[in-house]
């Protein structure tokens, strides 16, 4: 008995034991026989002896570092700085703020009662590869929390329960008289409805330019995270039947476009409108426009005109529009600032490598020594 | 007992208590009533049904979990819910639910919360269960309870136990629950018992049959046990018991704590006993003084936690300046414009710009609500629980002695030991072994020194050190070697090191060999073989010799000489004036028996028994005639009635025929005992062994031995000494008056068997003891050589304490009949009283405590244990202030302070000692005079000489010339020390305490030693640790805000009162130096890691706010916001928190100044809360901006703006962690990279997992397309290296330029070996010079007012040693310096020098002079300070001390001042520096220590033969240099 209770008193032996009979695990086990020693295993774990490198901070150590550092950042910063200047970008502001502007009638315009406007301009340069046609926002907040919640992921994914009774998340725009809004939110229904036409200028002859509207969603987009709903016949009419079009809207989800593949909630001006931007100066892909052939430019330098058809409102809270014709490279638009920013770090950090070399050279040989009175 | 109320327990009793049984473990608060009634469970009827609720209350069931099944979320939940934090996160939480504010999807906002609640659910779980566990083993032990069934003795399990069983116990068996003793098999009624589980002493107490079940003549029956036990309600006091016994008759018995067998002991020595169960289960006293490991918050905590206060100000002002910002954006569209982002609400109106921005403040702080680092707490515990783990499993502080390992009893207060700045240091049995030998004595006068006995310690002193060099050799080889088979090399190690230990017979292997048995407490070879004096065993002979002639002659004693018979006396009491217990180990645990028949009388004998008996008789008093004392079996026989009834002639002539038939039992036991001698009394004597309360007795019983005067039997009334020549002389104990901190002595009265008087002997403190003494008269000669006896004994005393040695004085006195017939009926009466006893029986000891007759004293030393001056030397370096609170009286104090270095010869000391009748003014003055006294030290002002009729022991004992430059050691006494206590004088105390290197508070009651430790605390607002072994450091261990308990010699009250238990005092250097600086460093970065983490990772977000209307949107997925914190960042910071490394400790170890980081907070102060913070918001504005710029007017969608946000902060944070940690280890490699890879793992898989499930983030695929697209790479690699750069610029930059004192020991430990070392003994003598330095400051107001705290503290340590001094006798004592270039040379206070020589800049002369003494000093200093010992080339150090030092001062801001007089003076300066450099560096390398221990020798003397005022003292302390 007595054994089976200083067994039991070794175990207790846990800090966070001790209750029990009192004195747990205290002076050994009394009258037991085996003599367990508690002596701590000896292993580099528990000695806190683990094979470790210990990095000394100080000029000479890391001074390496910085040339390395420098000497990688600068010719990067300086291929990113090339390639980003190598892109082609014109933009127009086409708000029509300014009472020159000729979209100046149309500033005022409200969301039902369209208004064209013509604006001409000239290319300097010719736009060699393909051209990305966009338009850029300013002053926009499709950030704003509520805005980003207001939609109906479900909705938009073909799910037919959802169409019918969607997500609570898009009030006060789910239902309107009584009938489910589709596509419902706040972001379907502020979406940019402004249709912007490219014409090349040529002797006094405007030449339509071949916009592609399909290609500017992101294939998962298109594909896997918007869907039409499903149901009998592939008439979107009818599968879109008992739902009502967003309020802002001119024209019902099923028709945006006639093509079928880009019509309903697959659209893919609609899918890139969704995709809410992260900052409230944006800009969204609007068209492409392919290089034909490897004899001309995309968009030779000369004159151009674009025609809008001005719909969007955005004067009542300071908004800007812009239309932007931008080449793309690998490292998408353009953009000096990250090719500036690896070269001046990099600058910086070499140039604090010839600091440190310096400060080693100086105060190093006295730090070996170990022994500096503060 | 009528049937009807006999119960389990009285019946009205059962229902209060019953409720109150519910809220088990808790302290019971209400009483009902004051006390229980017991019955015998046997009186209750059959009938049981409705009883059974009534038998689970009362059962002994152990049920010390908290929870059940269906309880355990409920309560564990309302247990979490108490932490502030965990409701904030709920709170939080629940937030989102709120449609118009939440900021997240609901469930998901709650899963952090759950988690972590979860997480500490599962640990409260896995505790209970473990609780669970060990309360099923114990509930299920089984005992033997009285069945009425089957009428015996049946087994049954303890939980069964109820209160009024009837339970048997046999030898060896734990008792199962509080049980008042009945029955036992001892025929005198007793039982021994083994409190070991409960406190820790081993040694055997004894308890005693309740007073009317002696007398029974047959066996114990507990069928016919009809009584009543009324006793206290249950209480955790172990040391009481109080209650009656009512019988059937109606008569009541006392019941005492010597008549309960408390649970958790263990029967001993006794066969079989029996008694009735009183208290069970959780009611017990073992378990009511079971109140788990104590909660403490430590300083770091209280200092995070008014950080996580300013974290929830930033929080508030964030989330403010959001609310405001939206609402402002709101109003800028006015009510008309609404812009087509706006949404408003459900009903279609928007709000109104104040309400958004009230909405809009709720939601901010749902995503603000990470800067509150939710797993902080966690995280901590996490931390501590594995810091914890790692000190437990560190070997260097295992003890292989006793085979104890250090415990940490309290689980969160690891980081407080690196900061600790106090600390509290019992001595005995902390600093010392508190293993006591027997070293001196004298008797009568006349001094004995055993100088046999000495070298025969000495003989055990040199084994011991010369395995303590083979244990650590064997060390390090199991060390290195343990990569292979580090099981057979411990084998070999182990194997090895026993051997070294028979081979030496060393004190180890007795210790270890005691602690493996067990059955002998305090023993070892040291204590057990003494040498005997010659001369004093001659004679002992002679005096036993006569004593035989004498008794065969029937002559009286009276004819010895009064020498001899001191001598015998002597020998007697230190014999028989204890309660040691003898046992033979052959049969352990069984008493030897030397009960004796009644065989015919010796004539002699019984002719004073028979002229003794009648006078008693008719002295009329009848109580008198009792001779047995109270605990006496024959009293409970005979003679109890005669003591309640008045004196009639009857029970008088019974009375006679009693003391008639004891006498002749002594007398038998004397005759027979001595046939017995002659045949087996010889070879057994050796092997007995003695057990005794405190290690001194054991001693002194050993040391009597020695003298063959050795104590063969103990029983409660009669203690049997074999003597030579005499044979067994059996003494009757009449009573035993135990010792006690107040009286400080105790006593024995027992009737001789030879003379047949009464007799006390007395053995106590010499202070107490000498109070005592019986006045003599200085006419009559005897009176004059009596007195003389005295003074010798006194001088001889004084001589004993300062070898350190404890002293006892024993006594005696010689009781007539009447003076003992009054004492005993008042005694009597004191005994069977039930209130009040402690205390009348006290008065009474007093009582019979005077008058008393000097016999001797006796030195007993209590060694040093190992390591303690390396310890103490090596904990001061490490700027901690060692205080000494003894309860020993001054010199012995003193004395050890010196053995162990506490003390230095060169300090000077400050004793206060109020001696006069006024203590408190006294008190107040001498005080207020000591204060002045030093600070005028400090200020060099003159101060008048102090009056009045106190001692002011100023006495400097060798001036200053170790590396701290002066320094004070203050010695009080407890008498002085209440007074200082005072409120009034505490901050005096306190004032003078602290400028004193060293305080040695003696004669210090627990009480006081708390107070002291209080007073620290509180007043100096310091960290202090409270360092102790017994029952009288419980108090102040408690206090302190770290206790350390020492598992030693006596007892575990100080472990289980302790934070942290240690083997022994060498390891606190380990554990603090070390560990704790470890636990302080790793917790503080973590900590203000944590805050930065957090705060940079919201400051992300914050940015945000400005982009997108402060509408409280955040770019960072949901996801990645709530578990950011828990899984992705987490494990690396833990890692680190656990594992790292600032400084290794070999290098922690050799550089204690290291240390001092943590007592002046520099890893974690204020201002690094604030650094951090700022830190983080650069960062975050790095990691914020470069993807804005980068993605400025782009395409991008908000997640996949955030999601590279989210990495850069991740990489960001963990490469800040990899900046910030010094040691890297696998773990630290593999758990950054595993954080990293988790991240994208998860970022993957939720980004393909489901386009629609995460309303409303919808995050699909955005991970996959970033990492095809380069940018997303060029942006997460320029970002942590633009954050970080500052940073990583300082880090490198300050351990470049400004290494602080951890950088530059971790530099250390990278160097070869030979190099560290050399560059140790370099940073000794830099230490050296720091100190210089901060004189100079000292003496520059100007300079000192910016000081920082770390030079305040230094400068509070090294206070200066100027003492009012004019010039003139300044450069006399110069000139002698320059004499005799050695250490008197450091004699002259540094500093008054420089300040004489900063106020005559002009004269050039004398400054060129001072300064070439000046060096001297330094020089001196340096060499001191290195470690003796090592074989370091003296005067290499001398010469690179020599320039660096002369650099140092031509660049000393005071010399600035005067720098031009030192130009001119250099050149000279340098050549006479070298000169006395080089005498110096001979003349130490020659013969150091000799010459210092020779001269501090000589000047001891000195001053202890002129202990003068101080003022007096300036002047004595020119002369005698």
């Amino acid at each position: 008995m007595a054994v089976n209770y200083s067994a039991k008193e070794e175990a207790d032996g846990h800090p966070s034991g001790g209750v029990g009979v009192p004195g747990g695990g205290a002076v050994g086990g009394g009258g037991g026989g085996a003599v367990k020693t508690r002596k701590p295993d000896n292993t580099a774990f528990k000695q806190q002896r683990l094979p470790a490198w210990q990095p000394i901070l100080t000029a000479g150590t890391v001074l390496p570092a910085f040339f390395i550092i420098g000497l990688i950042f600068i010719p990067i910063g300086i291929g990113i700085f090339v390639t980003s200047n190598n892109i082609r970008e014109y933009e127009i502001d086409y708000t029509g703020t300014e009472p020159s502007s000729p979209c100046n009638k149309c500033l005022n315009v409200s969301w039902d009662s369209p208004c064209t406007c013509t604006i001409n301009f000239t290319l300097e340069h010719s736009f060699e590869s393909n051209v990305f046609m966009y338009y850029g926002l300013s002053n926009f907040y499709q950030n704003h929390r509520r805005y980003v919640k207001s939609r109906d992921d479900s909705q938009l994914n073909g799910d037919n329960r959802s169409l019918h009774n969607p997500s609570k998340e898009c009030e006060p725009y789910r239902t309107n008289e009584d009938k489910p809004i589709a596509p419902c939110g706040a972001i379907a229904n502020s979406m940019f409805n402004d249709t912007l036409e490219l014409y090349r200028i040529d002797n006094d002859t405007r030449t339509p330019i071949t916009l592609i509207k399909k290609g500017i969603a992101w294939w998962t987009d298109k594909n896997v995270k918007f869907r039409n709903p499903t149901g009998d016949g592939n008439n979107l009419t009818a599968l879109f039947q008992g739902t009502t079009k967003p309020v802002n809207w001119p024209k019902p989800v099923y028709m945006l476009d006639t093509e079928p593949d880009n019509n309903g909630f697959i659209n893919e001006d609609f899918i890139v409108w969704m995709r809410t931007a992260a900052l409230p100066t944006f800009r969204k892909l609007y068209r492409l426009i392919e290089r034909k052939n490897n004899y001309q430019p995309t968009l030779q330098a000369g004159k151009y005109s674009l025609d809008i058809a001005y719909n969007y409102p955005v004067h009542s809270f300071d908004g800007r529009k812009r239309m932007i014709l931008s080449t793309i490279s690998w490292m998408g638009g353009k953009n000096p600032f990250l090719g500036i920013a690896y070269i001046t770090v990099g600058s910086i950090c070499f140039f604090l490598g010839v600091v440190l070399l310096f400060i080693h050279h100086k105060y190093g040989n006295r730090n070996t020594s170990a022994d500096i009175p503060n | 007992m009528s049937q009807g109320t006999a119960g389990g327990e009285g019946a009205p009793q059962v229902l209060p208590e019953g409720k109150e049984r519910q809220r088990r473990g808790r302290r019971r608060k209400k009483k009902e009533s004051k006390t229980r009634l017991v019955r015998s469970s046997l009186l209750l009827p059959e009938a049981e049904p409705e009883k059974s609720k009534r038998t689970v209350l009362a059962c002994n069931q152990l049920k010390t979990t908290k929870y059940t099944a269906l309880s355990f979320l409920p309560k564990n939940l309302f247990e979490q819910f108490h932490r502030l934090a965990n409701v904030y996160f709920v709170f939080i939480a629940l937030l989102n639910f709120v449609p118009a504010v939440n900021a997240f999807q609901p469930e998901l906002a709650l899963a952090p919360v759950l988690f972590i609640l979860a997480v500490t659910a599962i640990k409260d779980l896995w505790e209970d269960y473990s609780r669970y566990r060990s309360d099923k083993e114990i509930n299920h032990m089984e005992c033997l309870v009285y069945s009425r069934n089957e009428k015996k003795y049946i087994s049954r399990y303890w939980k069964e136990v109820k209160v009024g069983d009837f339970v048997q116990l046999r030898c060896n068996e734990i008792i199962p629950a509080d049980i008042l003793l009945l029955s036992s098999s001892d025929p005198d009624g007793l039982c021994h018992i083994e409190t070991a589980n409960l406190d820790g002493e081993t040694n055997l107490k004894q308890r005693q049959v309740v007073r009317r079940f002696l007398e029974l003549d047959s066996e114990f029956d507990p069928l016919k046990f009809t009584s009543v036990i009324e006793c206290e309600k249950p209480n955790n006091d172990l040391s009481r018991f109080r209650g009656y016994i009512i019988h059937e008759s109606g008569k009541r018995d006392g019941l005492f704590k010597e008549n309960l067998l408390l649970r958790g002991c263990t029967i001993r020595n006794t066969e079989e006993v029996a008694g009735i169960v009183i208290y069970a289960g959780h009611e017990t006293k073992a378990l009511l003084n079971n109140n788990g490991p104590r909660y403490k918050r430590s300083k770091l905590e209280r200092q995070m936690n008014a950080d996580v206060l300013w974290c929830v100000l930033i929080l508030l002002i964030m989330c403010l300046f959001s609310a405001i910002g939206h609402g402002l954006w709101v109003w800028q569209y006015g009510e008309k414009k609404k812009p087509i982002f706006d949404v408003p609400g459900p009903d279609g109106k928007y709000l109104s710009p104040v309400l958004a921005s009230m909405y809009l403040f709720l939601t901010v702080i749902i995503v603000f609500q990470v800067l509150i680092p939710i797993s902080l707490y966690v995280s901590i515990e996490i931390v501590k629980i594995c810091q914890v783990y790692f000190i437990h499993q560190d070997k260097d502080l295992y003890d292989e002695e006793t085979d104890s390992q250090l415990q940490c009893r309290a689980l969160n207060i690891t980081e407080d030991l690196g900061q600790v700045q106090f600390i509290f240091s019992d001595k005995t049995g902390t600093l010392t072994e508190n293993k006591m030998v027997f070293r001196r004595c004298t008797v009568s006068g006349i001094e004995y020194s055993h100088d046999d006995n000495a070298k025969r310690l000495a003989m055990y002193q040199e084994p011991d050190s010369e395995e303590e060099e083979a244990a650590p050799k064997g060390g390090t080889l199991s060390q290195r070697d343990s990569i292979c088979s580090h099981q057979s090399i411990k084998v070999i190690h182990r194997s090895q090191s026993t051997k070294t230990h028979r081979r030496t017979g060393s004190r180890a292997e007795a210790k270890r060999a005691s602690i493996l048995s067990k059955h002998t407490a305090f023993s070892s070879p040291m204590e057990k073989d003494i040498m005997p004096d010659p001369r004093l065993l001659e004679k002992v002979n002679e005096c036993a010799k006569h004593l035989e002639v004498m008794r065969s002659h029937e002559q009286p004693l009276s004819y010895l000489s009064p020498e001899l018979c001191d001598v015998f006396d002597f020998f007697i009491a230190l014999t028989i004036c204890n309660t040691v217990v003898v046992t033979a180990p052959n049969q352990p645990r069984q008493k030897v028996r030397d009960r004796f028949e009644l065989k015919s009388p010796v004539k002699t004998i019984e002719d004073f028994i028979r002229r003794f008996t009648p006078s008693r008789l008719t002295s009329g008093s009848n109580s008198s005639s009792s001779s047995s004392l109270a605990t006496s079996k024959s009293m409970h026989r005979f003679g109890l009635s005669v003591l309640s009834s008045t004196s009639t002639d009857s029970t008088l002539l019974k009375l006679e025929e009693k003391l008639a038939y004891s006498a002749q039992m002594n007398n038998n036991g004397y005759s027979s005992q001595q046939g017995r001698t002659a045949g087996a009394g010889a070879p057994e004597e050796g092997e007995l062994r003695y057990e005794a309360e405190s290690p001194d007795e054991a001693a002194l019983v050993y040391a009597a031995r020695a003298y063959n005067c050795s104590l063969v039997g103990r029983l409660s009334d009669q203690v049997s000494v074999e003597l030579p020549h005499l044979g067994t002389l059996s003494f009757e104990v009449l009573h035993t008056l135990g010792f006690d901190s107040v009286r400080k002595r105790m006593s024995v009265v027992v009737r001789h068997p030879l003379t047949d008087e009464i007799n006390v002997y007395t053995k106590g403190a010499d202070s107490v003891v000498m109070d005592l003494l019986l006045p003599c008269s200085s006419d009559d000669p005897r009176g004059k050589h009596q007195k003389k006896i005295r003074s010798k004994t006194q001088n001889y005393l004084n001589l004993y304490a300062v070898d350190g040695l404890r002293t006892l004085c024993i006594a005696k006195r010689v009781l007539s009949k009447e003076e003992y017939g009054c004492w005993l009926k008042a005694h009597l009466e004191a005994e069977s009283s039930i209130e009040n006893r402690e205390e009348l029986l006290f008065q009474s000891a007093l009582r019979i405590e005077k008058n008393l007759h000097l016999l001797g004293a006796t030195g007993i030393e209590d060694r040093l244990q190992d390591g303690v001056p390396e310890t103490i030397a090596s904990l001061r370096k490490a700027g901690l202030q060692i205080w000494v609170l003894t309860g020993d009286k001054q010199e012995t104090a003193v004395n050890i302070a010196y053995a162990c270095k506490l003390l230095d010869h060169d300090e000077e000391i400050i004793t206060l000692n109020a001696e006069s009748p006024n203590f408190q003014e006294t008190c107040a003055v001498l005080l207020e005079q000591c204060l002045q006294c030093v600070e005028s030290k400090f200020s060099n002002n003159t101060i008048d000489g102090a009056t009045g009729n106190m001692t002011v022991g100023f006495t400097p004992l060798y001036p200053p010339s170790s590396s701290v430059l002066s320094s004070l050691g203050l010695v009080i006494d407890g008498r002085t020390l209440a007074y200082a206590l005072e409120p009034a004088l505490e901050d005096k105390f306190l004032a003078l305490a602290k400028r004193c290197r060293s305080v040695l508070c003696c004669r210090s009651t627990p009480l006081q030693k708390s107070m002291v430790v209080k007073l620290v605390r509180d007043k100096l607002k310091a960290m202090t640790l409270a360092i102790g072994d017994g029952a009288n450091d419980v108090s102040m261990i408690q206090v302190a805000d770290v206790g350390v308990g020492i598992s030693g010699q006596e007892g575990m009250q100080a472990v289980m009162a302790s934070d942290f238990a240690i083997p022994r005092f060498r390891h606190l250097e380990k554990l603090l130096l070390v560990h704790g600086h470890w636990c302080y460093s790793r917790l503080a970065n973590m900590v203000l890691y944590f805050f930065y983490k957090n705060a940079m990772f919201v400051a992300l977000l914050f940015w945000y706010q400005f982009y997108c209307g402060f509408s409280g949107s955040s770019m960072i997925d949901q996801w990645y916001l709530i578990f950011f914190n828990l899984f992705f960042s987490s494990l690396p910071q833990l890692i680190t928190g656990v594992l790292d490394k600032d400084v290794p400790a070999e290098v922690l170890i050799a550089v204690p100044q290291l240390y001092k980081s943590g007592q002046n907070m520099e890893e974690y102060q204020p201002h690094m809360f604030w650094m951090n913070m700022i830190d983080a918001m650069y960062q975050s504005l790095v990691c914020f901006f470069i993807p804005y710029f980068t993605y400025y007017d782009s395409e991008v969608d908000i997640f996949s703006w955030g999601t590279p946000i989210t990495t850069i902060a991740l990489f960001t944070i963990i490469l800040h962690l990899a900046i910030e940690t010094k040691t890297w280890t696998f773990l630290h490699w593999s758990s950054c990279i595993f954080s990293i890879v988790l991240f994208f793992f998860v970022a993957l898989v939720y980004n393909a997992s489901c386009p629609v499930c995460h309303p409303p983030s919808n995050p699909y695929w955005t991970m996959e397309r970033l990492m095809g697209d380069p940018m997303f790479y060029f942006t997460c690699i320029i970002s942590p290296v633009v954050a970080l750069l500052p940073r990583f610029l300082y880090r490198t930059l300050q351990g470049t330029l400004f290494p602080t004192q951890l950088q530059l020991g971790r530099q250390l430990s990278k160097l070869s070996p030979e190099t560290r070392t050399q560059l140790l003994t370099k940073l000794n003598g830099k230490e050296t010079m720091c100190q210089t330095q901060l004189f100079a400051d000292s003496f520059f107001p100007s300079l000192g007012s910016n000081a920082s705290d770390s030079y305040k503290a230094d400068n509070q340590s090294t206070p200066l040693p100027t003492s009012p001094q004019t010039r003139e006798s300044f450069f006399q004592e110069h000139a002698k310096a320059e004499h005799k270039p050695d250490q008197t040379a450091a004699a002259s206070p540094q500093g008054a020098l420089l300040y004489e020589g900063n106020k005559l800049p002009s004269s050039a002369s004398s400054l060129e002079r001072s300064m070439g003494f000046h060096e001297v000093r330094c020089g001196t200093a340096e060499v001191e300070s290195l470690p003796v010992g090592t074989t370091f080339p003296w005067s290499s150090a001398v010469d690179q001390a020599d320039f660096s030092l002369l650099k140092w001062i031509t660049s000393t801001p005071l010399f600035s001042h005067i720098g031009t007089v030192l130009q001119v003076s250099s050149s000279s300066l340098q050549n006479e520096t070298q000169d006395s450099m080089c005498v110096l560096g001979s003349s130490l390398q020659v013969d150091f220590k000799g010459l210092k221990e020779e001269s501090s020798n000589n000047l001891q003397d000195k001053t202890k033969g002129t202990p003068t005022d101080h003022c007096k003292n300036d002047n004595s302390e020119t002369t005698f240099l």
